[in-house]
This record gives C-alpha cells, structure tokens and sequence, in this order.
C-alpha cells in the first residue's frame, strides 16, 4: 500500500522536509557478497554504442530544419547595456530568429556577473548564429564588481542567511585542550568541465515542447521549464539517452534551454543552443571557492575536545550554500562543534554543484588539520583517527544505520605501514612521504523513483525507467539487478531511460542516489515480474507456487522439474508481463552515509616546488556493491579529478577586472593521463542491512572527497611543510617550504 | 566541390572555405561519431587520421586534407581496440571514447606491444575528464589478447 509521509530528504546534503510517497518495500536483502550477477564484473550495456561512435548526444541529433543559437553575453564582470539593436543582426544571412531582454526572462540589460545572456540568434548555422550576434550592436557600461568574499561577508552581501550550528560548548572544550591549533585553508573554483558544453535542442509540436538536453535530472529540467513557460507537465518531454559527463553542473535547466526554446517558438523549427568551450569555462557553474578558519582542541591522548569553523564561500552572483561545515559536523565524535558558513554574493558566475560539494573543500581544511594536530601531540594520524570514531551521529546521537568506516582504518593499515619504506626512498631535493584522510558523505538516495519492467513472450526482459546514465555506468547496475532478481543471464535485460513521456520518475543522477534510489525500485519490479511469471508456471506444470523459482533462465521446481522461462513466456504469444516498483522509505530514526579513507604517496622537490603523487590507495565503504568493475571506474575518476584540484586546476580571474582568465582547455589544466599514479580501490562491500532491498549506498562523490587532503598529508609527511591551499602550486609548496624552515629555525635557537 | 576520401569510400562536399574536417565530417557526410569537445585542439576528441596520422580534425580545414584518407571512428568499429576499451571498462560518459580509439590505434599501429609510458606519452593529447585513463591504459596494453 502507498503511504504518505512527512520525512528529511537529502539531496547533496540539502535537507528539507516534504510529503513523500512511499510504497512498501517487502523484499528481503539477498545474501552479502557476490550472487549470480549482481556484485559480479559486467562491462557497461551502452560500452558498445559509445566506443564505436554510435551514442547521440545532443550535438549529434539532426532533427530536420535544425537551427543553432548563438549567445551574446556580458564580457565584463558587472555592467549596464545602455544601448542595444538587434536589427542588424535580424538582417543577416541565414538568421531565422533573434530575441533580448524583453524577449525572455533569462536575458537581462544589466548582467551582474560575467557571461549573463543579452540576446540571443537562431540561423541556419553556427557560424552564421555567431556572425549575426556580433552584428548586435551593443554598448556597455561596466560597473565596479564585488569580487573579494571577505569584503561581501562585511557589507552583509550573501546569498542566504549565514548558517550556524552549534554543539556543546566550545568554552568548556578549551577548558579541557591540551593543545590548540588554528589555521586557516582556502582552495580555489574549479570547473567542471564535461566533455560534452552544456546544451539543448528544442522543438515545438503544437502546444508541447521537446527538450534534448544533456541533463543529470530530466524530471528537474521538465518541472523548472513547465513553471517558467506556464505550460502543464505533460506538455514538456525532456530526452536525455546519452549524456558527455556532468559532474554535478548538468541539474538545471540553465539559460541556453530557454533560449533555445524561445527561438524555436519564434522560428517554428527546432533550435540547439550549446555552449562553447570557452562559454562552458565561464558560466556553466563551478565549484566555488573557500576561506576556511578553522580551530581544533585534543587532550593529550588525542580526544578532541572542540572543533569550530568559519566558512566563507564564494558562490558567485547566485547559486546555493554547500556544507562547507559538514565533516567538520559529522566526521568525528566532540562534544563541542561550532561552525558558521557565510554564501559571499559576488559578481562572478553562479557556483553549481561539483561532486560532494562543500565536503570536498571542508574535508581538506578539516583532514588537513587534523594531521597538524597529530603532528602537534606526536601521535599517528591513523590512531588520532581511530580515538575519534563516531559510533553514532556526532549531532543528534542517531545511531547508523550501516558503519564500516573502522573497517576502511584496518584496510588503511597495510598501506599505511609502507610508510617507512617511502620516505626511505628520499634521496637529494626530492622527499617522499605517505598521508591518509577520511572520509564521510551522504548517498543514501530516497524515495520516490519508479521502475517498470516488461517480459515478453521471448523470455527476454526490458526494463524501463526515466533516470539518465550520466556515464557512470548506472544503466548497467540497473539491467544487474533486474537480472539478479529474474534469474536471467545479463544480455537478455534491456533497458530504456532518459526520456519523460515514456518511463516512470526517477531520481536526479546526483548526489550519489541513482543506485541507492532507482536500484530498489528496479528489483521491486522485478520482483514483480518474478511473481507473474511463478504464478502462470505454476497454473501451466499444476505445482504450487512456493516450490518454484526462477534461476540461470529457468524456471525451477524444487522437485527437480525445470523449463526454460522461454517456454513458460512462450505461451503468452503476443502477452507481456508487466511488473512495477516503487522505491521504498529510507530507515527511521538512522542516519545513512558512506565512509572512506584514502592513503596517498608522494614526492616533492623540495628545490623547485614539484610535486608527484605516485599512489593513492582508496578504501571506501558504500554498502553492497552492484558491478565491482564499474565501480572501481567510479573511484579511479573521483581520485583523479581529486588530483587535478589538488595539483592544477584553478580557475583564474583577473583581479583587476573580475573576468575569466582560464577559458580554455591549455589554460585549464585538466588531469591528463601521464598525471595518473597508480590506484588502488578497495571496497568494502557490505551491504547495509537497513537500507531499502539492496543495502547499495552511492559511490559517485565518496571517492573525490578525501583525495586533496591525503596528498596534502603526503607532502608535510615527506617535507615537514603545511600547505594550507588548493591548488598546491609551486608557489604555495615552495611558501609552505619555506615557513616549515623558519619554524625549523626558531625552533633550534628556542632549544 | 571538395573530393574526400573517408574510411575507405569516395566522398564529395561543398564546405565553406573556414570550414574544419570535423564539421565537414559530421555536417556534409553524417560521420558524427567524430565529437568536437573545445573546438580549438586541446583535448584531441576530434582525432582522426589522416593517412594513419592522428591529427586534430577540429583545426584542420577541410580543404587541406586533399589526396590523403582520413580515418575516423567509423572506420575503425571493428578494430579489436572497440571491444578492449569495453572490457577494460575504459568508456564512462564515452564523449572522448571515440578519439581515444583513434588516437590508440595509431600508437598500436606503429608500436603493437607499447610500454606504460609509451602509452602514457602517446595517449597525453587525448583528455577524459571522467577520469578513463588507468582503464584506457590497460585497455591499450591488452588489445592484442
């Protein structure tokens, strides 16, 4: 039965409390460990189709009559048009449509932040779309920016109220330090860059509007274009097959799919309006950046006694406050947490979500200060870890609802035991050194998300269900468990997503909640499908439905009979089964999250700044894991995006002007493959037995989390030196070098 | 008309003289398994060889390559390297997948057997940012199997 309930639900560690539609969840977890094909290797089911150059992403649809957009948009940090003309531009050749500011809400005559749109045209091609907006004749009148975030926290510039939280008491915590330390930590923005620009393809039929995006959410792109447009749900098909990466900044809509859309009405034929590379470098969102000033408090044994923050964020012209504070909150047992976080309003480009937002940045400020502290009380960082494990929830005392974190320390050991033989490999300038960090994070996914499943008469079944695949491989977990629970080899599962007319809800390809929330909805139908099929075996061979299974493409009868689930199918004809499911309710009274730690070796020249990670070991614990192959990709990309903010990615502004310097990718400095050390994945593999049929968290964020922080640790392991910000250039390693010298050398006068 | 000669076939096209291989690839011939990701040859997704050279089609003008073939993705769907990067699970979101296999079969062409760091010398033009890359090394050093 369907029940409503008033609950928490978590996307990103944004909580808020909503009427949720649950239904039922009767089935009981399978068994741990590897099954028939669930927790077992598969390679991806779209593998194929993308590595031959078959998959459609946006820029390949060729839908007859297609228009391309081109965007004008603000060059300067913050200005005024106190002059515009589209004419010239609705003269050129090939041009079909152009529209500005009173055209469409998300065109604006003063931009507060670099590439705001203007004005927009549709042509007959990109290059004639791009002529004919510079035709466009403009004048701006650039106005001073607010670009330094400390500045905005005092003139009380923010996008929201500051959020405080607080725990015991940070006096009493003092009282009892032995030691405390501060510190301050920052890390720059840094982009997403998918390989796909952010784009769309829209197209009117009558009064329904067609959207292909390359989208994480195409039922949050279907709400939010439905409300702008006051057109009914219904009457917006949001399509997204295939997807070039997302990263957390595919969410919204965004401003290129209500350009699109309003050119495509205005023109009558369908439009795409895609970003540039250069457009995606500047105002597709960003991680943003942070000011972080932190303090911690430990007897001499090593309890902390008391840990406060202050955050302060630079979001950009608009966008939403990360918990920035998170592990700070939830990582470790104290009494005594306070922390505030501060969403600096500033003229540059609003922030979007970036794989564990907020954790990434707090978690290297607070693993960073952790091992300055164990460096302090000359204790083992692993150890000063372990003597602050949160047996329950630090902030409301909640017990968990499935733990291995202590688990991830033993497995910690043996890469944390080479560390001798590391450091012994110093030779000259070059210092090596090993470092660890921990790791929490959300992904316990929630309701609600629907799967339907259809067997035909062939014995081969379909699953259906409106999610995208962002590329990490979800499709393939879900066909997994479809065929786990249908007793069916993997290549007799298909299954159909990215489309909104034609499936089920499903839940956003973000905050780590596909598997842990489509994933169960999925095996519910299944289950369903299962249970048709029992019931019609049982009617056709004259047994009872308890005694028969399905198993390895039978059906079995546990008095030894056995046909093939073909034959039983088989006399449907042209009949279907039709199973669904429904996800059901997250556990009551526990809190659900993932764990990791990671252990990173480096070397550092000590002469000229360079750094090397040469391997980081990433142990991390997300329940039940559905496809060990697919999963160890999941944490390979989340440790080498972890090495690109950690060691070279930065988006730059030019502090005179407040505009973009890096907008292109020799500019931006992505990982490449010669900057890939060697990885070690070690998942736990448990399933959590309180959460939903599978016991199956997320994994998508957990393994970027702690990566910065580790190698950070590394590198004070093998040189002494505190780096305090992201990324750990030359310049910041060569400054850390030089204030551990100094300390060196006030120390040995002092002594 | 330009005359080109693709993956083994003749083809004609009318580009504009600016116009670049990738876009006369993908727009005049329907050959879109070619991706521009930056459009100015900087992540290399574009690859393509032309006479078995890997070469940025993104910033090449179609009107350049004259009598040499060019290779692209469609020409290579059954080349043993397609079914080693599924293997190795070296295809996440897959939009450079398809220049990562262009840009690897002309490494294994000249070099069947690459070391790791031939393969990581070889393979640096080419960006993932999903982070493919210890699955396309593994994948470009088991091809063969």
């Amino acid at each position: 039965m369907a029940r409503l309930i008033r609950t928490e639900k978590e996307v990103e560690g944004r909580y808020s409390e909503q009427w949720i539609l649950v239904e039922e969840d009767a089935l009981d977890q399978w068994p741990a460990g590897p099954l028939e094909t669930v927790g077992r290797p598969a390679t991806r089911l779209s593998g194929p189709e993308r590595a031959r150059g078959e998959a459609r992403y946006i820029a390949d649809l060729r839908l007859p009559g297609l228009l391309q957009a081109a965007v004008l948009r603000n060059p300067h940090a913050r200005a005024r048009v106190s002059r515009l003309d589209l004419a010239p531009a609705l003269a050129a050749p090939g041009v079909r449509a152009v529209i500005g500011p009173d055209d469409a809400p998300c065109l604006t005559l003063e931009p507060e932040y670099e590439g705001a749109a203007v004005a927009a045209v549709a042509a007959d091609t990109a290059e004639q779309a791009r002529a004919a907006m510079e035709l466009i004749e403009v004048e701006w009148e650039p106005l001073e920016p607010l670009l330094d975030p400390d500045e905005a926290v005092a003139r009380g510039s923010l996008t929201t109220d500051p959020r405080r939280t607080e725990r015991g008491d940070v006096e009493r915590g003092l009282a009892e330090a032995d030691v405390v330390i501060e510190a301050e930590y920052r890390t720059e923005s840094v982009l997403h860059n998918a390989l796909e620009t952010h784009q769309a393809v829209c197209e009117w039929t009558g009064e329904t509007l067609t959207v292909h995006i390359s989208t994480q959410w195409i039922w949050g792109v279907r709400a939010e274009v439905a409300q702008a447009l006051g057109l009914p749900q219904d009457r917006v098909r949001v399509v997204c097959e295939y997807m070039g990466g997302g990263f957390g900044a595919k969410g919204d809509a965004g401003e290129y799919t209500f350009v699109a859309a309003e050119l495509a009405r205005r023109s009558g034929r369908p439009v795409r309006c895609a970003l540039t590379r250069r457009e995606e470098n500047v105002n597709s969102g960003n991680r943003n950046a942070t000011i972080q000033r932190l303090r911690i408090g430990a007897r001499s044994d090593g309890t902390l006694t008391l840990m406060t923050g202050e955050y302060v964020c630079s979001l950009g012209w608009s966008g939403w406050l990360p918990s920035t504070a998170g592990p700070m909150q939830m990582l470790y047992a104290c009494d005594n947490v306070s922390t505030v976080e501060y969403g600096a309003k500033l003229n540059t480009p609003p922030m979007a979500a970036f794989r564990a937002p907020g954790f990434v940045e707090g978690t290297f400020g607070l693993e960073c200060l952790l091992d300055e502290l164990a460096a302090r009380l000359d204790l083992d960082p692993l150890e000063l870890r372990r003597r602050n494990h949160a047996d329950s929830d630090p902030a409301d005392g909640r017990p968990f609802s499935g733990k291995n974190l202590a688990e991830c320390y033993r497995r910690a050991e043996a890469h944390w035991e080479r560390r001798q033989e590391v450091q012994a490999r110093s030779q000259g300038p070059w210092r090596h050194g090993v470092g660890l960090a921990s790791q929490v994070w959300y992904g316990a996914g929630g309701p609600p998300s629907y799967a339907w499943i259809r067997v035909g008469s062939d014995g081969n079944a379909t699953v259906v269900t409106a999610m995208q695949d962002i590329g990490s491989g979800t499709k393939t977990a879900m066909a997994q468990i479809a065929a786990e629970e249908l007793g069916l080899p993997l290549e007799r599962i298909s299954v159909e997503l990215g489309d909104s007319a034609r499936g089920p809800y499903a839940t956003i390809s973000g905050g780590s909640s596909t598997v842990p929330s489509v994933g169960p909805a999925v095996r519910a139908a299944a289950a369903d499908a299962a249970r048709q099929i029992v019931e019609i075996a049982a009617q056709r061979y004259d047994r009872e439905e308890r005694v028969l299974s399905l198993k390895g493409g039978h059906v079995i009868s546990a008095d030894g009979g056995s046909w093939p689930l073909e034959e039983v199918t088989g006399l449907l004809d042209e009949g279907q089964i039709l199973g669904k499911g429904a996800r059901g309710p997250n556990p009551t009274g526990m809190r659900t999250l993932t764990y990791g730690v990671q252990v990173a070796e480096v070397a550092v020249d000590t002469e000229t700044g360079e750094i090397r990670v040469d391997r980081i070991a990433a142990i991390h614990d997300v329940g039940r894991v559905i496809n060990p192959l697919g999963a160890r990709s999941q944490v390979e990309g989340g440790v080498i995006q972890g090495i690109g903010h950690t060691l070279s990615e930065q988006r730059l502004l030019d502090p005179s002007t407040g505009t973009v310097l890096t907008r292109t990718l020799d500019a931006y400095r992505l990982p490449t493959i010669a900057d890939v050390p060697e990885i070690v994945t070690d998942l736990i593999d448990v399933p959590d037995t309180h959460l939903t049929n599978l016991g199956a968290k997320g994994l998508g964020e957990p393994p970027i989390i702690p990566t910065a922080a580790a190698i950070a640790n590394a590198i004070r392991d093998a040189t002494g030196a505190d780096v305090r910000s992201l990324p750990i250039t030359r310049e910041e390693m060569l400054r850390a070098l030089r204030e551990a010298r100094r300390r060196e050398q006030v120390g040995a006068q002092a002594g | 008309m330009l005359s080109l000669r693709v993956n083994g076939g003749a083809y004609t096209a009318d580009p504009e003289v600016s116009r670049s291989l990738a876009d006369t690839l993908r727009d005049e011939l329907g050959l879109t398994g070619t991706k521009v990701a930056c459009g100015e040859g900087h992540c290399g997704a574009c690859t393509v060889l032309l006479d078995g050279v890997p070469t940025l089609s993104c910033i090449t003008l179609a009107h350049t390559v004259g009598e040499r073939e060019v290779t692209t993705i469609e020409g290579l769907r059954d080349h043993p390297l397609v079914a080693a990067f599924v293997r190795a699970d070296a295809v996440q979101c897959g939009f450079c997948t398809p220049g990562q296999i262009v840009s690897a079969s002309a490494l294994v062409a000249a070099n069947p057997r690459p070391s790791s760091d031939e393969i990581r010398h070889g393979m640096s033009g080419n960006l993932c940012r999903c982070g493919t890359y210890p699955r396309i090394e593994e994948a470009i050093s088991t091809w063969h199997d």
